[in-house]
């Protein structure tokens, strides 16, 4: 298979490189980019002008809903809604059915995620046995079967010490440990952001102390033991400030943010939706802006989906009673480029945060152009705004974008080469 | 998004078609609620208490919560409206066995129902009814989670205005856990929105809610100063659970320093009404001189609540019958 990509505009970060130019592919891999190489001669054009040509989206948190979620979502459903979004590499959290503490899960995320071969699914596996927070997961085993990091999502550890222990466990190997902080006995019984409009509306809240005191430990416990920590999901001004004062002191940490959060926060919560529950909660406008300026800024250096699809049922009933989340990796990319509609980011500047930013974070190799790499590629028109829902791909409808207008539209999705997306 | 309250509750020619949240209502549709209740009242002194606005018509009282109180008000307004009852407590029926709400709803209004009075534990539950499962019924919070609770909190309008005239140059506090109470909510927001120049809010801050300046009150902590020269205190109810959540000491404690006695009641003017929703804890936050003294309407507010929930049923049946009439001309 050798195809040509015809007078896009190739913007890889990573190089900072950004010419209107030709790429060639040869064999699942990125053969040349401007002059075709002699005697090349493709079996494909795509003429691109007027596209951008950007490397295939990174995405750290995307869950799968496989295994043991098959109502919500699969393997095969969630790597398609993910190619529909340009996303070519991305991470799934362990809180699968069974959870992914054991290599077996691992191997069966990764065999049905090439069998489908829509994208790179990169597990993260769960640094204690059951995310119960007691006993840990066997780290090395599971790296060695895939795992490119180790989480405990949102779910608490059973004490400090046991943190700690987890954490110089890790260190030793030279893991990289994922971190969601939010303190579960301070969020206990929330739902919602406290604040003006959680107390208007009765509904129990969680305070941003949730977040910042479990940050707090986290950085001091990170510090103390020397583990590669990346934070994922922070969502409070005060976190950002706290993430910012670690990476000034020379702590190597580095921090996701929902694209979500980049644009709704907790006044839009008026009129209870409950596509609009999300755990962490959305929080204030000034919190909004501040992770808006700490992506700027590069303190945050990914935006990440935070992809969370539901049947329609777990929606289907109050706020409160409602399950969290929001299905979005199919709207990343037009997420994120509301950022340089709104004038915040250059545009090779925001895709960094969608490709080479969140590689970086986990040291993953992708989220770049080179030659002689795999070609995973995302094509989109910059000018043509789309409406959102149109097509929609994940099994999870639980989207509050859907009916609304996006700035851009992904045209052709290549995963390794192969056109795994493409519009029409 | 979501439709804001004030759509979801109005018709297309503002008049209240569900009743949800005073949030959004304006001051003379709120005017009007209480001028009806007004009118209303003269029915229960009548020997025949009935009138036909609701003949024919079927009223839902479904509850998720139990209740005594309200839901016997409700069913004895529907009553006097001439409509048929149907009383439901699904608090342990079919929520236990796995059914949603949205199809324990959906069955409901298959039986033709005419109006749903719902009472929910979830903040956001009746607007979720009106908005989702059955925007052609009629849809009366009953109280919902934390958030609202309309009808009380235009019943204790009522009391005021009926004893106090109107609502321009009058003190009201409201005392007690704020924080848990969809009572305070709605009476704040009514307060505000017919006029009140000075409400204010007692309690310590562990019970007041994150963000209550946005009510436009004063916010007190000691009840010896905010109670001084009201017209009005209204008393909220103490759960016991509040005392193992790490928010109070006890009961004791809380008595001492927020009780309505005689010696603090002494403090607002002399003939200040006394107020509370109701069921009363006696000797927790209140007296039992001062629940049934001179200066207590509590007994009253029972009375009038019975009058509000007949206008509230009354205006929305109204405002439900004009929408679709409206959309029947449209199609």
């Amino acid at each position: 298979m050798r195809l040509t990509i015809e007078g896009a505009r190739v913007i890889d970060p990573a190089s900072q490189f950004d010419e209107i130019t030709d790429l060639h592919i040869a064999a699942g891999h990125i053969l040349a980019l401007g002059a075709a190489p002699e005697g090349f001669s493709p079996n494909q054009r795509i003429d691109a002008r007027g596209l951008i040509a950007c490397p295939g989206l990174v995405d750290l948190n995307v869950s799968l809903r496989e295994p043991g979620y098959s109502r919500k979502g699969s393997i095969a459903s969630e790597t398609r809604a993910a190619a529909a979004g340009g996303v070519t590499t991305l991470c799934c959290p362990p809180d699968s059915r069974p959870v992914l503490d054991t290599p077996a899960v691992a191997e069966l995320i990764l065999d049905r995620s090439q069998a489908a071969g829509n994208a790179r699914v990169l597990p993260i596996g769960a640094l204690t046995k059951g995310l119960e927070g007691e006993q840990l997961s066997e780290l090395v085993a599971l790296r060695d079967a895939g795992c490119v990091a180790f989480t405990q999502g949102l779910r608490p550890m059973g004490s400090n010490r046991i943190l700690r222990r987890a954490l110089e466990y890790a260190a030793t190997f030279g893991l990289t440990i994922i971190f969601t902080p939010q303190d579960a006995d301070l969020a206990e019984g929330g739902m919602a952001h406290e604040g003006p409009t959680a107390s208007r509306l009765g509904l129990v809240g969680i305070p941003e102390s949730a977040e910042t005191v479990a940050l707090a430990r986290d950085l001091l416990l990170i510090e103390q033991t020397g583990v590669r920590a990346h934070f994922s999901g922070l969502t409070s001004a005060r976190a950002m400030d706290m993430l910012a004062d670690a990476q000034a002191r020379g702590l190597p940490v580095t921090a996701d943010v929902a694209a979500y959060q980049l644009l709704l926060c907790d006044e839009d919560l008026t009129g209870f939706s409950s596509q609009l529950h999300v755990m962490p909660p959305l929080r204030s406008a000034d919190d909004r802006r501040a992770l808006r300026q700490a992506v700027q800024s590069g303190v945050v250096q990914a935006i990440a989906s935070h992809h969370q699809p539901h049947e329609a049922e777990a929606k289907r009933v109050p706020f409160a009673a409602s399950a969290p989340g929001i299905s979005s990796v199919e709207i990343l990319l037009p997420l994120t480029m509301t950022l340089v509609a709104d004038g915040l980011l250059e545009m090779p500047a925001a895709l960094s945060r969608v490709t080479t930013g969140p590689a970086a974070a986990l040291g993953l190799s992708a989220g770049q152009l080179s030659l002689g790499g795999a070609a995973d590629i995302t094509l989109f028109d910059p000018a043509q705004a789309c409406e959102i829902g149109r097509n929609w791909l994940s099994r999870g409808a639980n989207c509050p974008f859907i009916g609304k207008g996006a700035p851009v539209a992904v045209t052709h999705t290549l995963y390794g080469g192969k056109l795994v997306y493409q519009t029409h | 998004m979501s439709l804001t309250p004030h759509h979801l509750q109005l018709n297309q020619q503002g008049q209240l078609r569900h009743f949800l949240t005073i949030e959004g209502l304006s001051r003379e549709l709120l005017t009007e609620l209480l001028d009806t209740a007004d009118s209303f009242l003269e029915v229960g002194e009548r020997a025949v208490k009935k009138v036909p606005l609701l003949r024919g018509k079927t009223v839902c009282n479904v509850f998720f919560e139990n209740s005594t109180r309200t839901r016997t008000t409700f069913e004895l307004a529907a009553k006097r409206l001439s409509a048929d009852v149907l009383n439901l407590n699904i608090s342990t029926s079919s929520t236990s066995k796995g059914e949603t709400l949205y199809d324990t709803l959906q069955n409901l209004e298959a039986m033709a129902a005419d109006m749903f009075v719902v009472r929910h534990g979830d903040s956001g539950a009746a607007h979720f009814i009106a908005e989702r499962v059955c925007p052609d019924v009629a849809v009366i919070n009953a109280g919902d989670g934390n958030h609202a609770h309309p009808t009380q909190a235009m019943l204790d309008m009522l009391t005021i205005r009926r004893h106090r005239g109107d609502f321009e140059n009058l003190s009201v506090a409201i005392v007690g856990d704020i924080l848990h109470s969809r009572v305070a909510r709605s009476n704040m927001l009514a307060l505000k929105t017919l006029g009140c120049p000075d409400i204010r809010v007692i309690a310590p801050r562990t019970l007041l809610p994150e963000g209550i300046d946005q009510y436009g009150v004063r916010v007190f902590n000691d009840l010896r100063v905010g109670l001084r020269d009201v017209d009005v205190v209204i008393m909220l109810r103490l759960q016991k659970e509040r005392m193992q959540s790490g928010l109070l000491p006890s009961e004791s404690e809380f008595y001492k320093l927020y009780g309505l006695t005689r010696e603090t009641l002494a403090l607002a003017k002399p003939d200040a009404l006394v107020m509370h929703p109701g069921p009363i804890n006696r000797g927790v936050e209140i007296e039992s001189e001062v629940a049934d003294g001179p200066q207590s309407v509590i007994l009253k507010q029972v009375t009038y609540g019975i009058a509000v929930r007949m206008a509230v049923m009354s205006m929305a049946m109204t405002g439900q019958t004009t929408q679709r009439q409206l959309n029947q001309e449209a199609n």
